[in-house]
């Protein structure tokens, strides 16, 4: 399966690239790992009549601690952030979630930044931004993670903006990234994310509606003293999860409270 | 509107020209005539078409062509020197890690960028490590026991060529 024809241009710096975004139209698209846009391209669900090639946008490929905060740059690989010492050393469930994202050929090419812009519901980064408020830059401004999110494949970006960093607050405390899917390089059916800050616990969970979920519930009962399974059982409370041929809706308020559980009790 | 790629497949640089929505795997199969490199799924699941990019494992049919600007290529037909077998090559054949043979070029592909950052990979490791790649004729215990079977012969330094 061959794409639909499209122009195609290679920027080498955010300025380059907006522009080129800027004459291609409400149809061009950015291409950046790939690894999500291709196959819609081929299988024809996608046919953007413009490319912008940002890989070649070396600015955006940086991992710089700032103060409280991990400023991520949109082209870092999966590969490079889960094995990046520094994303370890102060955000080890970014490293955690990269290590899990796709198989290891997705994991070369993918990118971060890529990830926000695509924003499958299924995306796995997106539901750490969301839970820890973490704050996405582009070319022109700052969006705050959970405004970012509007629906299924659909953010605030305008059609020539770029993503051009992720601002993640720094947290070392325990942590946990479980995913439940049937084919290990797969997409999340569910996923569940668990964080502790010295405010206490964040959670987040993946593919339980449109947008990743930060699950209130669960946090609240934890500070109030709850233990896991007690806690876990509010994971599901007022979302309503897709049904698809993957999973139920039902299945899938069941696998929220599983995971979280599971993800409380082995964080680490 | 056809562009200019310059890459390096195999070693040898070289220069054409290529429309946008060519994809990697086409432009390897059909304008260089490798043909080892196989389309299979073409959903890009199935890692047939794992090719090394600087040495990283991606799968060409999930990559334009162009993409590849600059770049150094290696396919299965240039993982051992001309006539000879590479050990993971030597390793697929005597521990019989294939059946029809059609996902293998993407299996050792893939293998042979594991066993580059880790010489002596655990059973778990090579799951971990291949999990981009399908076999549906022979399962996936042959296809571990060659790799374990390649790792000792490279560790031994074991390499060399077989048939040709």
């Amino acid at each position: 399966m061959i794409p639909a024809a499209f122009e195609y241009s290679r920027a080498t710096s955010v300025k380059q690239a907006v522009a080129q975004l800027g004459a291609a139209g409400p149809e061009g698209k950015v291409i950046a790992g790939g690894q999500s846009l291709l196959p819609l391209m081929r299988l024809r669900l996608s046919q953007p009549t413009y490319l912008v090639d940002v890989n070649g946008v070396r600015e955006l490929d940086y991992i710089h601690p700032d103060g409280q905060f991990l400023r991520v740059g949109a082209m870092s690989r999966h590969v490079t952030l889960a094995r990046s010492e520094v994303v370890r050393a102060q955000l080890p469930l970014l490293a955690e979630m990269a290590s899990q994202v796709g198989d290891a050929q997705v994991r070369t090419r993918g990118t971060l930044g890529g990830v926000f812009a695509h924003a499958d519901a299924a995306g796995d980064y997106p539901t750490l931004a969301v839970m820890l408020d973490a704050t996405v830059v582009t070319d022109r401004r700052r969006i705050p993670a959970r405004e970012f999110f509007q629906h299924l494949f659909t953010t605030a970006l305008e059609s020539d903006e770029l993503v051009c960093e992720v601002v993640f607050p720094i947290a070392r405390g325990p942590h946990r990234y479980l995913k439940f899917r049937r084919r290990l390089y797969d997409w999340a059916i569910v996923g569940a994310a668990v964080q502790q800050l010295d405010s206490g616990w964040r959670v987040g969970l993946t593919h339980m509606g449109p947008t990743p979920v930060r699950a209130t519930g669960v946090e609240e009962r934890l500070s109030a003293g709850a233990a896991p399974p007690e806690a876990c059982a509010a994971a599901a409370d007022g979302l309503e999860p897709p049904s698809d041929v993957r999973a139920s809706a039902a299945y899938r308020r069941h696998l929220a409270q599983v995971l979280t559980r599971r993800a409380l009790e082995q964080a680490a | 509107m056809a562009e200019t790629l310059r890459v390096t497949v195999n070693g040898e640089g070289r220069s054409d020209q290529v429309e946008p929505r060519v994809l990697l795997v086409h432009y390897l199969r059909e304008v260089c005539g490798l043909t080892g490199t196989h389309v299979g799924c073409d959903t890009s699941q199935c890692g047939a078409c794992t090719v090394l990019l600087d040495g990283a494992p991606v799968k060409s049919c999930n990559m334009l062509a162009l993409q590849a600007e600059g770049a150094e290529i290696t396919t299965i037909e240039g993982l051992a020197p001309p006539g000879g077998l590479h050990p993971l090559q030597t390793a697929f054949w005597q521990e019989h890690g294939l059946q029809c043979g059609y996902c293998t070029p993407g299996f050792i592909m893939a293998a042979a960028a594991l066993l580059a950052e880790n010489h002596d990979p655990s059973d778990e490791e090579i799951g971990r490590g291949l999990e981009g790649n399908l076999c549906r004729c022979t399962g996936y215990v042959n296809i571990r026991r060659a790799v374990k079977a390649a790792a000792r012969a490279m560790r031994e330094g074991e390499s060399a060529p077989v048939g040709g």
